[in-house]
């Protein structure tokens, strides 16, 4: 006698083959080795965006996207809505870890050179995505319309606008007008509810889609041992439960900040008030508002934002297009460089962000 | 070779360059066609601002000496500064660095700017930090304890 999932898979199995599907997860494996860690990372933010996607539809129902009723809205989330505190935290603290394990993800293909031949499509797709990641935070960080919110905005549009010929009209774009206003905050939402997760969807399809075709990426060097030396582990089911193992003490570790850390909502934003003392972007921006402090007003009749918001975007897109400038690796050999490379942008961002956070 | 070079193109294949970029020229067109509205419509209209020349403040009275008000001048910011003096200044409240909004700083005897620590003097020159230029001035009338002000020709 069947039972009825057996009879509801042999129904589904009779329309779209899915032993096809069954063989192929069967039959993948992922490498197991001293670097193994990392390969966790993916899923942590894989994870975290689909909290994302789930509390920001919860909010959603609530939530009022107008400068006279977004503070508001938000006040009745958290104060009359039940859970809403919950929901609502949830969202900014998940946020930040989503941006933290994407980072962490990252520095870990960087460093194991996993995006080097065959993997740039998957490497190139990551970066994109981690762009919208930023995209995300910067624009649902103006969602609450309280004072900080106001006033980061206003600097982050002014810096886009410092941006060599397009600026004027990036600045304008952004804002919905030449100030922040309501329509920045009509804008802000519609690209953090719509248009972001829009592009975000596409990518991190194709990025799956890469990652299942083509497996993990092994560390440089191992490609050369014997078959009887690669150690392996099925990814169904041994790799998938531990995966979904680390997604449940996430979602505790959520709970339990988002709890015992509930999200501030701070003061309402007022365009005739002065800038409060303390204003900070949020912290994956620190080392790049950091830095912009460095530099003097003027250098050599560039503005310092100017060459600032350059030096940042030139090495952004050196560092989008590793697989192409690092041959050694697609060749299978070491290559110093990238490390050193790496080690000293690491440093760097982990300097800049500490003392942005102290000053 | 120089056999090739005089064989007539076959009208088959004037034809075929003649649709090629007929049906070529189509697409670019259509694609433009599609794409402009798009653009245009993300480019926000220019908002029929009210032109603000001056405005009226209060009475000198209800400012303290030795503080700074921001007040509404259209839909900009203005500081307007008391000094110990008892004298009246009105600046643009919009810090010429990053466009955030400065405050009068008691302690320090200056405008600041909580954003970048930008500082300026009580004529409005930027004196310390980033501020690259000075806040823009603006004429103060006083007319029977009436403060009125507009913008300096």
């Amino acid at each position: 006698m069947k039972t009825w999932w057996q009879r509801l898979y042999g129904w589904v199995n009779d329309r779209v083959h899915l032993e096809d599907l069954v063989e192929f997860l069967g039959k993948k494996y992922v490498p197991v080795h001293s670097h193994s860690v990392w390969y966790y990372f993916g899923g942590v933010s894989l994870f975290l965006f689909i909290i994302q996607v789930v509390t920001g539809i919860l909010l959603l129902l609530y939530y009022k996207g107008s400068d006279t009723l977004a503070f508001e809205s938000i006040q009745f989330i958290m104060a009359k809505v039940e859970f809403g505190w919950l929901i609502r935290s949830i969202h900014s603290w998940s946020a930040n870890l989503f941006v933290l394990a994407a980072v962490i993800h990252m520095f870990s293909v960087y460093f194991t050179k996993a995006y080097r031949k065959p993997r740039e499509m998957t490497w190139l797709t990551g970066m994109l995505m981690l762009g919208l990641a930023l995209a995300f935070g910067f624009s649902g960080y103006l969602l609450p319309w309280n004072e900080l919110a106001f006033f980061a905005t206003k600097v982050g549009t002014d810096i886009a606008g410092s941006v060599p010929l397009i600026g004027e009209s990036l600045m304008v774009f952004l804002r919905g007008g030449e100030d922040v206003g309501g329509a920045t905050l009509s804008r802000m939402f519609g690209f953090h509810v719509a248009i972001l997760p829009g592009v975000f969807a596409v990518l991190l399809g194709i990025h799956l889609l890469l990652v299942q075709r083509q497996g993990m990426s092994e560390p440089l060097g191992m490609e050369n041992s014997s078959e009887a030396e690669q150690k392996t582990m099925p990814f169904f089911p041994n790799f998938l439960l531990r995966d979904l193992l680390l997604w449940l003490l996430v979602l505790n570790v959520l709970a339990v900040l988002a709890v015992l850390f509930p999200w501030e909502l701070g003061h309402k934003a007022d365009p005739f008030s002065p800038a409060p003392a303390g204003i900070k972007p949020e912290w994956y921006f620190l080392f790049m508002f950091q830095t912009l402090k460095y530099i003097p007003a003027q250098v050599l009749f560039v503005d310092g934002e100017v060459l600032g918001i350059l030096m940042f975007g030139i090495a952004g897109v050196l560092w989008t297009l590793v697989p192409f400038w690092d041959r050694k690796s697609s060749r299978g050999e070491q290559n110093r460089l990238v490390n050193y490379v790496g080690i000293a942008v690491i440093l760097f961002v982990i300097v800049l962000t500490i003392v942005g956070w102290l000053a | 070779m120089s056999m090739d070079e005089h064989v007539p193109t076959p009208p088959q294949a004037t034809k075929r360059n003649f649709l090629k970029y007929v049906l070529g020229g189509g697409l670019v067109a259509w694609v433009v066609s599609v794409l402009y509205p798009i653009f245009a419509y993300l480019k926000p209209p220019e908002e029929g601002e009210v032109e603000v020349s001056s405005i009226k403040a209060g009475k000198v009275g209800e400012f303290v000496k030795d503080s700074g008000t921001i007040i509404r001048f259209g839909n900009k910011p203005l500081i307007l500064v008391r000094l110990s003096s008892g004298e009246l200044r009105a600046f643009s409240a919009t810090c010429t660095h990053l466009d955030c909004t400065v405050q009068y700083r008691k302690d320090m005897g200056v405008i600041w700017c909580a954003c970048h620590n930008g500082r300026y003097d009580l004529t409005g020159r930027n004196i310390a930090g980033p501020p690259p230029r000075p806040l823009e001035e603006y004429k103060v009338i006083i007319q029977d304890e009436e403060i009125s002000i507009s913008k300096k020709v």
